[in-house]
């Protein structure tokens, strides 16, 4: 069984089609997919996101420990802010990729994936045993909506006093949303500017109506788990389970830079992932944008002129924003490294459809 | 409720067929109740040109949305005489106008229609999995 979020009645109300995502009943649309997400890009969208895991970890060593604990500097991370990260194994596979906030000088909390939040909090109060820091499991507390889109500022100042203005990419802010208590985050994974509000489950149906309400002149609407992975992919973000997973390093996925070797200590995965740093890779994560219709889709192999296997798709789907389809994948450097331009075509259910290769992101907002 | 019209007949595959009553030539589409399951459909494809036979139950051609591809199939045996242009062009026409605007080919029947479904038995099959 499903499980549903403190949002379900109101995804029903709306008519959402309801999917399965991680274990969680979660609205994959409300109508059409294309609309919520062309309204992401011009106006704004409104999500649940409460699948989403919220371990905290608190004490005085708390820093100390996620940096043990993860391939970032967290120590160092100013209060008030937020990094993206990732929590490896000792081989250096990526366990989960991971947004933490510092909301006080001992209190961080760590966002994770739905699907692996419970392996990441048994693997944090682990790895955090030696450290005067607790570990604690909140997810079932909290919900997480996010408003998202060129219009979210606007709307959410509508019912906050909290200075938006002055909240930068990747800061938090606890303040008062609709009269209640929400953490405010300017993140997101849509490749626009937005919010995510982290409330109380009880607090979650008459936050949604609020911004609902305070979202309608600006356009705002629901938006479901389908445009936020078109939306995701086309700002050329990785969804674990797709460019990120336990048997890839951080190296492979083109994001090595998350992995801090100049912090102080020893961290999980440092001895395997050192050797890597200056390796070249043998794959790397590549955008494709089709030239026909057809969509590429994960799984689908990537072949050369010959005929040759020399990549896979991760993540495909139509884009509004190019108008055609656009996939990311990895392909072996051979193929796609310099300014060699090789024909490569994606085996879409047996025929060599051709495919560019371009750089990541395929859509960047304009600022 | 998706409308399921009662003059169409339909497969397990929710593709509709028309005319079964009152002609040789059949139309085909993808219900109402599989467009909204699939989602904004981006690409239509029908493989056999005016002219082919094609065989029930075998994969005449792909339906992709968003997040899905579904084959479609020969509801019936026949002679293809004429893939919508329109629908190819435009596929978003299965998702506006699924049982109009949104048909997908036509088959000139040969033999008998006779496994096709009725709307009964489609809203039955329908509710049954919703």
């Amino acid at each position: 069984m499903s499980r549903p979020t403190p949002l379900r009645g109101v995804h029903e109300a709306l008519g959402a089609t309801l999917t399965d995502f991680a274990g969680w009943l979660m609205p994959l649309r409300y109508g059409s997919e294309s609309v919520e997400h062309n309204a992401v890009r011009q106006a704004a969208g409104l999500f649940d996101l409460s699948h989403m895991g919220e371990i905290f970890v608190t004490g005085p060593q708390a820093g100390e420990a996620l940096d043990h604990a993860l391939v970032g500097h967290l120590s160092a991370l100013e209060p008030g802010r937020a990094r993206y990260t990732m929590i490896v194994n000792a081989r250096g596979g990526v366990l989960d990729d991971l947004i933490v906030y510092r909301l006080a000088p001992e209190e961080f909390m760590v966002v994770a994936n739905a699907s692996n939040y419970p392996a990441v909090a048994a693997e944090l109060t682990e790895r955090a045993e030696a450290f005067d820091a607790a570990v604690d499991d909140r997810s079932d507390r909290y919900a997480l909506v996010a408003v998202q889109g060129p219009r979210s500022q606007e709307i959410l100042a509508a019912l906050t006093d909290a200075d938006l203005p002055g909240l930068k990419y990747y800061a938090g802010l606890p303040a008062t949303v609709a009269g209640r208590p929400a953490l405010i985050a300017r993140t997101g994974y849509t490749g626009e500017d937005g919010f995510e509000l982290f409330v109380d489950a009880a607090d979650a149906e008459p936050l949604w109506a609020a911004l609902t309400e305070a979202g309608e002149p600006y356009g705002l609407r629901p938006a479901g788990l389908s445009a936020r992975d078109t939306l995701r992919l086309e700002a050329g973000m990785p969804l674990y389970g797709n460019e990120l997973s336990a048997d890839l390093t951080p190296f492979d996925a083109g994001l090595g830079r998350v992995v801090r070797f100049d912090k102080p200590g020893d961290f999980v995965g440092r001895s395997a992932l050192e050797p890597l740093k200056d390796l070249p890779p043998s794959r790397r994560l590549v955008g494709l944008v089709a030239t026909g219709r057809r969509v590429p889709r994960h799984g689908y192999p990537v072949v050369a002129a010959g005929g040759a296997v020399v990549g896979e798709v991760t993540s495909g789907a139509p884009s509004q924003s190019l108008g055609r389809p656009v996939a990311m994948a990895y392909v072996d450097t051979a193929y796609v490294g310099g300014d060699r331009a090789e024909d490569l075509s994606v085996d879409i259910r047996g025929s060599h459809e051709p495919v560019e290769v371009v750089d990541l992101p395929f859509y960047r907002r304009n600022k | 409720m998706s409308s399921i019209p009662d003059e169409l007949h339909y497969t397990k595959e929710h593709e509709w067929v028309a005319g079964v009553d009152d002609g040789l030539t059949l139309t085909v589409g993808i219900t109402a109740y599989a467009a909204e399951a699939l989602g904004d459909v981006v690409y239509v494809q029908i493989t056999p040109e005016p002219g082919a036979a094609i065989t029930a139950g075998e994969a005449v051609g792909e339906v992709e949305s968003t997040k899905s591809v579904s084959d479609i199939y020969a509801p019936v045996s026949g002679e293809v005489v004429e893939v919508n242009a329109a629908v190819v062009d435009d596929p978003s026409l299965v998702n506006n106008d699924p049982y109009g605007e949104g048909w997908l080919f036509r088959v000139r029947l040969e033999g008998d229609a006779d496994d096709l479904l009725s709307a009964e038995e489609y809203t039955a099959l329908t509710s049954g999995e919703s």
